[in-house]
């Protein structure tokens, strides 16, 4: 009976599912957009997912690490993400072509409260690498654009070659149902035709909003977050419908390897997605 | 519950039964006064008369490193060699609580197979304890247990009680019937009783653990958590040691050699450098007082929110583990406003930021 190896018989959370790159170009210099398809069909097609949840995405040799879901679950079968290289995991994604395969696990986390937010105002407000979870959002708002008030994006970069998916987001300031603010802190093409100046800049464009009505999502980098909040706040947005999702280092996405532990919860579980009021309740967010 | 007696001299035929199905794991003398658990060839390298092991039995059921995957391109294989047929002898009612926990916790929302499969295939065997002056368990109430064992001896002079907790711990006295007794004397109730009493006097440090909860809150920023953070080394000694510390790091490690990966999984501490480290390098916990502040939050606060009871099982390890006496004794009782005398109080010079 010793040293009997027995195999689970549960569902093993922590094994990856083969997915293979369909598509994958340069946003930026060090930004990659990557869209991926399960190789299991049946399983590519039940991957379900909510607005703000992020999967693991493992390369073989190098790693695994959390990505948020920068595709919308309104159109299934195919996954994208929009990766900076900053690490070995990701500098091993870089590595990969069209036809590769990486491993993905997901999804995890506790995604947008879409249902709260239907039937509301929408007012995004992305920078930098912010983008990648906030393109959940908004596709999925413009898919299901009935259920939703206004839809009010604002972007900011630091300049026009750094804005993510800058093409895409151009593309739709031509659509009525949308408020589509881009800026750019400085303009060094000289042909940029939209705003100067840091996102905040963009919120005088905002007219007529009625805050007890509005979901305001944030997501950039960490400088942002305050000048963002304090216009939110004057716009008198209450401090539970102020939405934000924060990075936290992940190795098991399923709450048990306690990396990303805040007080008494783990930002995989009951994150990534926090309000303000989190912020302020509870110490460590931000 | 079912209770039986056994002779002080049937214990050793008894194991010896016993670990013909399985392998047996017991506390055995390292040094002087140190022990640990250790898979047993011969009974007589147990030592059961013990105050605590270096580690607590968690490394039995989810060792240091184990291999999750073998992963090539072509399949992730699972790997579970970590689990066999075991029985751990000896275990204090402090570990045992602590083991709860940890099943409480890797059942928890989702079921992690690597703990639990290796925790379903591995009987406990409880045994009584006199405490030390670093025990806490009485303060924690994890002193006296009542479920979450197979089987739990109390020792009372050349006797055993044994308290027959689980279906599996029936089994185990069934295949050696005749080595126990059926019926408990009015005597013997009378010396294990008396035994309980003294060793409730015997419990030398107390710790109001009820209201550590709402001290953790109100003293945040306490100066107290600088100081603490000056002295910490950073080792990740404590939260090796402890029962409830339950975090790991995953490596992908490519074998040389071959064409597939070891995907490991590894004990990893809270209160190391790197622990809240991102990609990119921001760290999310770079001062050590941050680092302490979250373990000494899910010891003190999250759990007694979250279950009921406090996250510290009060074993005593990290009181004779830190080298520079940071441990839920010194920090909880100054939290509660002691005067305590240790190697961070008596730090005056600023060590670094």
């Amino acid at each position: 009976m010793k040293n009997e190896n027995k195999v689970s018989t549960y569902e093993n959370p922590f094994l990856p599912e083969p997915a293979r790159i369909v598509r994958t170009y340069h946003l930026t210099e060090d930004v990659k957009f990557f869209q991926v398809r399960i190789a299991d069909m049946e399983k590519a097609l039940s991957f379900k997912y909510k607005i703000g949840q992020f999967a693991m995405i493992s390369v073989l040799g190098a790693g695994e690490a959390p990505f948020s879901i920068s595709s919308t679950p309104s159109r299934p079968g195919l996954l994208e993400f929009c990766i900076r290289k900053t690490g070995i995991v990701t500098e091993a994604i870089f590595r990969l072509k069209e036809n590769d395969m990486i491993g993905i696990r997901g999804p995890y986390g506790n995604g947008f409260p879409v249902e709260q937010m239907r039937g509301n105002d929408i007012l995004i407000t992305m920078g930098g690498l912010g983008a990648a979870p906030l393109r959940s959002v908004l596709l999925y708002c413009l898919d299901n654009r009935d259920q939703f008030g206004r839809v009010i994006l604002l972007h900011g970069a630091k300049k026009p070659s750094e804005m993510l998916l800058r093409e895409e987001f151009l593309s739709l300031k031509q659509r009525q149902d949308l408020e589509c603010h881009l800026s750019v802190d400085k303009d060094d093409t000289g042909n940029w035709t939209e705003n100067t100046g840091v996102v905040t800049t963009l919120f005088p464009k905002i007219e007529n909003l009625v805050p007890s009505s509005t979901y305001a999502l944030v997501c950039g980098p960490p400088v942002m977050y305050k000048f963002v909040l304090k216009e939110l706040l004057k716009l008198n947005i209450p401090k539970d419908q102020i939405l934000m999702t924060l990075e936290r280092r992940m190795k098991c996405g399923v709450g048990k390897c306690g990396h990303c532990a805040i007080d008494y919860i783990y930002t995989c579980l009951d994150g990534p997605v926090f309000t303000y009021w989190d912020v302020i309740h509870m110490r460590e967010l931000i | 519950m079912k209770i039986v007696k056994l002779k002080k001299e049937n214990l050793f035929p008894f194991l010896e039964e016993i670990s013909k199905e399985a392998d047996l794991w017991a506390p055995t003398k390292v040094e002087s006064d140190r022990h640990k658990f250790q898979a047993i060839d011969d009974l007589d390298q147990i030592d059961i008369e013990y105050t605590r092991t270096i580690l607590p039995p968690r490394k039995i059921i989810l060792p240091p490193t184990i291999n999750m995957f073998q992963a090539s391109d072509k399949e992730y294989k699972e790997d579970f060699s970590h689990v066999s047929k075991k029985i751990i002898f000896g275990i204090h009612p402090c570990d045992l609580h602590g083991l709860l926990i940890m099943d409480n916790f890797f059942t928890h929302e989702f079921y992690d197979p690597y703990y639990m499969e290796s925790r379903k295939n591995t009987l406990l065997l409880g045994h009584s304890c006199w405490p030390d002056e670093n025990c806490l368990c009485k303060s924690t109430r994890t002193h006296i247990i009542k479920e979450g064992y197979d089987l739990f001896f109390s020792k009372i002079d050349d006797t055993y009680i044994v308290w027959i907790g689980s279906s599996k711990g029936d089994d185990l006295i069934r295949a050696k019937e005749d080595l126990f007794e059926e019926d408990i004397s009015d005597k013997d109730i009378k010396k294990y009783t008396e035994w309980g009493d003294e060793r409730d006097k015997a419990f030398q440090t107390e710790i109001n653990f009820d209201s550590l909860r709402d001290l953790m809150e109100l003293k945040y920023d306490d100066p107290l958590w600088k100081k603490v953070g000056n002295a910490c080394l950073a080792c990740g000694s404590c939260t090796n040691v402890c029962p409830t510390c339950n975090c790991y790091n995953i490596q992908d490690r490519p074998v040389l050699g071959e064409n597939y990966s070891e995907i490991k999984r590894c004990w990893d501490a809270c209160t190391l450098e790197n622990y809240s480290e991102v990609a990119g390098g921001e760290n999310f916990r770079e001062k050590r007082s941050d680092r302490l502040k979250l373990w000494y939050t899910h010891k003190f606060q999250v759990y007694i929110t979250e279950y009921g009871k406090p996250g510290c099982v009060g074993c005593g390890r990290c009181i004779s583990t830190c080298p520079v006496d940071i441990n839920v004794k010194t920090v909880g009782k100054s939290l509660d406003g002691e005067k305590v005398d240790s190697f961070w109080n008596r730090l005056d010079k600023e060590v670094t930021k």
